[in-house]
């Protein structure tokens, strides 16, 4: 639905409701895409997804096709993906090695790239004799503005300007510190595998629904239920306790009072952490192992902080979703308005028991898959809120209201009232508007 | 693994596997999900890799892998009258073609087979299509037979998917 042609982007938010504009609107999303997704850093990838030269992803950055590669001395490049001859896309998989000459060759007239974009040779070179260098920057395949890395987390930013990466993370970092810390070499490893799944919805819908602490019981209602009834029947017929995939998927029908007693931490530039203690430190075999090895490599205080850390998701705003207990991220592309694609991934603590991943693995499966009996519902939620979104009539706002103004706020950080405070969903638009009002991030 | 050359079976086997292949997609069809649940032995899973490389589902991602109790859970899942997503008509249609024999354990009398699917999916006023490959491995019984593993090969593996997959193609 078109916005009010007397509505400033500004005028959208309120500090308790926000218009359904914003949404569902096409021109807004246009506007979010430079002013939102090319302005501050998004994720591109972790560096153990191109373990080798040569190896090559393939993403978004907005509306933008990006390349994640590594070249032959080991360094990690992001790149448009496109050729400067006649603006080809230039890696036309989802992934795969550019061959044994390290180099990406256009398919329409050869040109051929050394994995930092430099142009390496192309056929017929002397048409250009006395015309054009061949190493003007105009012929080379374009980086990304800025490119940076958090512990393995690679990043770029299209904006030649603005907070570095770990300036602009600030309170977002525990996403990856909190996966990093868990492995006794400080290190995670991707696992070569991308889940995408598209979703019939704005990619803001997404992100307030992973930090919605209301929605769980309800809308996992059906999966919550048929876990905890398999939990059952498991244990009778066999008389062991159901596999911990069991237990993930009855979790998500907690009573109400569970999820009020977490809490939610609304940072700078959008970034919302969801604290709380989700039961993932049983006292079973394979914890036990990964406590020795955690002691082993950083002693016993240091072990107890890591495992102790309450972070069970966190958003880093615009483009991600972390569950670091679980080693969880799910990447947030838009492509339009209503439609919005996900890449999910999961990854391995270097170093910690196979036990582990085998949890990560199973959290994946259960909550990620393709064949997710979680997301299922959320994702028709997600629809039947865009449906309803781009309506004309019905009224034009949607409420955020619940705990508003009840929050405590210390040095520009939220905490919220209660796990249910729609503050999550308060604190990104407040980005949001900030970003679009062109105040920059914070 | 699949051969080119044909095995011969004789015209009952590949009769009653053929008849077991359909009666599994009709039994997928009209969401008679306790028949479809007898169809697998004890130890019998459903396996969709997440890469047609795959040889095992063992700790590796998959789009699908389940025992008779996951399987459980999801008919009960489907079932719940909570179960949002799948409030709206839900339908679809299997076509079953292509069956071919690839092994036969002459004392046992179970096969190993591999067939081709077509299934189209209805809901939310919109139909989408998946296709692929089967390979049963079929355990003999007294009056039939039933699935030790079911795998699927879905031509369109690596995404991206349009929603999920709320049950078994
Ligand atoms: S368009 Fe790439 S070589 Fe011509
Ligand atoms: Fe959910």
């Amino acid at each position: 639905m078109p916005k009010d042609q007397n509505l400033d982007l500004g005028s959208l938010v309120e500090p308790d409701r926000v218009h359904k504009a914003c949404y569902a609107d096409e021109e807004i999303f246009e506007q979010e895409l430079k002013n939102i997704f090319h302005k501050s850093w998004i994720y591109i990838g972790h560096e153990s997804q191109v373990p080798n030269p040569g190896d090559y992803w393939t993403t978004w950055v907005g509306k933008e096709r990006m390349i994640i590669c590594r070249a032959e001395d080991g360094q990690v490049h992001v790149l448009y993906n496109r050729c400067p001859h006649r603006g080809a896309l230039i890696c036309n998989n989802l992934h795969g090695n550019s061959g044994n000459k390290k180099s990406f060759r256009c398919p329409y007239h050869a040109w051929q790239f050394a994995m930092d974009g430099s142009l390496r040779n192309l056929p017929m070179k002397e048409g250009y004799d006395g015309i054009i260098d061949l190493k003007d920057p105009q012929l080379q395949m374009k980086p990304a503005e800025r490119q940076g890395n958090y512990r393995g987390f690679i990043f770029a930013s299209l904006s030649e300007d603005g907070p570095d990466l770990e300036t602009w993370l600030g309170g977002g970092k525990v996403a990856f510190d909190d996966i990093c810390n868990r492995s006794p070499e400080g290190e995670a490893e991707i696992v070569a595998n991308c889940f995408r799944i598209v979703q019939h919805s704005n990619w803001k819908i997404f992100l307030e629904n992973q930090l919605d602490a209301v929605h769980p019981s309800i809308t996992h209602h059906s999966t919550g239920d048929a876990a905890a009834d398999m939990q059952k029947v498991y244990k009778k017929k066999t008389g062991e306790d159901a596999p911990m995939g069991y237990q993930f998927l009855a979790d998500f029908t907690l009573p109400f009072e569970k999820w009020d007693s977490l809490d939610t931490i609304g940072h700078p530039n959008g970034h919302t952490v969801l604290e709380g203690y989700m039961g993932l430190r049983p006292t079973d075999a394979v914890t036990q192992a990964h406590e020795k090895v955690l002691t082993d490599a950083y002693g016993e205080d240091r072990m107890n902080e890591i495992l102790d850390t309450k972070v069970h998701h966190v958003l880093v705003y615009p483009c991600l979703s972390v569950q670091p207990p679980l080693q969880q991220l799910r990447a947030v592309r838009p492509l339009a308005a209503n439609k919005t694609l996900t890449e999910i991934w999961h990854f391995r603590l270097k170093g910690a028991p196979e036990g582990i991943y085998d949890r990560s693995l199973a959290y994946y499966y259960h909550v990620n898959a393709p064949s997710t009996m979680v997301n299922a519902d959320d994702l028709n939620n997600f629809r039947a809120c865009q449906d309803g979104l781009r309506l004309e009539g019905g009224g034009d706002w949607v409420s955020l209201h619940r705990n508003v103004g009840q929050d405590p706020v210390k040095d520009g950080v939220t905490t919220s009232v209660t796990g249910m405070s729609e503050q999550p969903m308060r604190n990104m638009f407040a980005a949001w508007k900030k970003y679009m009002t062109n105040e920059g991030s914070a | 693994m699949p051969k080119d050359n044909v095995l011969e079976t004789s015209a009952d086997t590949q009769r009653a596997v053929e008849q077991f292949l359909y009666s599994q997609a009709e039994i997928l069809d009209e969401r008679r999900w306790a028949d479809w649940l007898g169809l697998f032995t004890d130890d019998g899973k459903y396996w969709m890799p997440a890469d047609p490389e795959q040889t095992t589902g063992e700790r590796l991602p998959n789009i699908f892998y389940e025992d008779v109790y996951l399987m459980d859970m999801r008919i009960r899942r489907v079932k719940h009258p909570y179960a949002h997503s799948q409030m709206a008509g839900h339908r679809t249609s299997h076509t079953v073609s292509n069956v071919i024999i690839q092994s036969e354990d002459e004392a046992s009398g179970g096969v190993v087979c591999t067939s081709r699917f077509h299934m189209v999916e209805y809901r939310l006023d919109d139909q989408r299509y998946f296709g692929g490959k089967y390979t049963h491995t079929l355990k003999k019984n007294e009056d039939g037979y039933n699935i030790q593993l079911q795998r699927v090969d879905i031509a369109n593996v690596e995404g991206p998917f349009d929603f999920v997959m709320q049950v078994w193609l």
